[in-house]
């Protein structure tokens, strides 16, 4: 119990300490942002203006924007450690490997919520989207897909890390993996911005909640593999 | 090493210094064989390997987004040890940054990271210190820190390795100084012991 403990109190220092960071500088938060709202504009210049087309189109131009602009985040997160060989001092801390992920997760998810806030109503604008009926609905999924999305990240990054492109070798590791995800959120998401009059959300959630589970599971046992090495 | 002993380790660029001190913290996996700190073996029980050793590398390992005071409370909050502000605040003044609490790292000078990353390295009243070029970037002042932390680990009965080019600057001089070639440790008290 107190070793639990003591491995929760890890997990609270490494999220603290990233977020920290992140707050003091802000540059990896204005740069994320902005590419969001740049692909959200250019995938509706891309669609044209036709408004049926653009609400048809805005569960999956939402998630692509949310992958492709959070994958910067991930990156960021161990660009930190590696600054005068931080990350050599933080694996030499006594305690548990799956600390440090939980702790670098809890701060991306964190970071990539943060942005969904802003892009979010954007697409809602940018769209035509009305404010859904099923709000909270929609809410679950966005919280369940960016659960899949930011466990896998953060694993590949540190997977990234070490290798001098980790730049370009994130995304080629981790958009394979979150096909699925893209899949299951997507159709989810679609499903209630109409009001699920097809009744098919829920199988698209319960379906996402099992990734998050085994992606969950699979992502911290296997830190300890990666981190080290 | 007996409890008490400074072990100085000399030897050319590339020879395997560093690699060394990498392996007995744990950073580094040996790719064969093995060996154990205190009785602690390097890779079943790691664990406890970190629990009893402090590595002070060449780099500073410190947080450059974060001031001088966040990074020695983080360091606190990984070791589970309970520092209140104004400990951490103390073991800044034994260094010399008692002004710097709120300085970002990343603008202070290499001598001043040095010193915080000694900073760190207090918290931790570790066993053995592996000490890899201490004195770089220090000034004398900062010389003598390296020196008290030297002294006061082998008062506690712990041990002290020490990888330097100039061992002059070490007050307390190694019981023993060995040589690194090609990753093969040569000298008194060593039967073979390689770094590879």
């Amino acid at each position: 119990m107190l070793s639990l403990q003591a491995e929760w109190g890890r997990v609270r220092a490494v999220a603290w300490k990233d977020l920290v960071a992140e707050r003091r500088t802000k540059s990896n938060f204005n740069a994320v942002v902005a590419m969001a709202a740049l692909m959200l504009l250019f995938f509706g210049f891309a669609l044209g203006p036709d408004a049926e087309a653009l609400r048809n189109a805005a569960a999956g131009v939402l998630w692509l924007t949310i992958f492709f602009s959070g994958v910067l985040a991930f990156n960021r997160s161990y660009q930190l450690e590696l600054e005068a060989g931080a990350l050599e001092q933080l694996l030499l801390y006594p305690g548990e490997r799956w600390a440090i992920y939980l702790g670098k997760l809890l701060a991306n998810l964190a970071f990539v919520f943060l942005m969904e806030l802003i892009t979010l109503p954007l697409t809602g604008i940018l769209y035509h989207v009305a404010f859904p009926a099923r709000w909270f609905a929609v809410l679950s999924v966005l919280v369940l897909g960016t659960i899949g999305f930011v466990s896998l990240g953060t694993l590949y990054a540190a997977m990234a890390s070490r290798s001098r492109s980790r730049e370009v070798l994130l995304p080629l590791l981790l958009f394979p993996m979150m096909v699925p995800v893209l899949i299951a959120a997507s159709g989810a998401t679609a499903a209630l911005l109409v009001n699920d009059v097809m009744g098919d959300s829920g199988a698209w959630i319960r379906l996402l909640a099992a990734f998050d589970v085994i992606f969950l599971i699979a992502a911290t046992w296997a830190f300890q593999f990666v981190i080290d090495g | 090493m007996a409890p008490g002993e400074v072990l100085g380790i000399v030897g050319h660029n590339g020879s395997g210094k560093s690699t060394l001190l990498r392996i007995a913290a744990t950073a580094v996996r040996p790719t064969r064989g093995g060996g154990n700190v205190f009785g602690a073996d390097l890779i079943q029980s790691a664990h406890e390997v970190r629990s009893m050793v402090a590595l002070l590398s060449t780099e500073s390992g410190v947080y450059g987004d974060l001031t001088a005071l966040e990074n020695l409370r983080f360091a606190a909050r990984m070791l589970g040890t309970p520092a209140t502000a104004d400990a951490l605040q103390e073991s800044l003044e034994r260094v010399g940054l008692g002004q710097e609490g709120g300085t970002l790292a990343r603008t202070m000078s290499s001598g001043m990271q040095r010193r915080l990353s000694i900073a760190r390295m207090l918290l931790r009243r570790a066993r053995l210190l592996l000490l890899d070029e201490p004195f770089n970037s220090l000034d004398k002042n900062g010389a003598g820190l390296v020196n008290q932390l030297m002294r006061d680990t082998c008062e506690r009965g712990g041990s002290v390795v020490l990888v330097a080019h100039d061992l002059a600057r070490a007050e307390q001089q190694p019981n023993r100084t060995v040589e690194m070639r090609d990753g093969l440790l040569n000298g008194p008290g060593i039967d073979a012991v390689t770094a590879s």
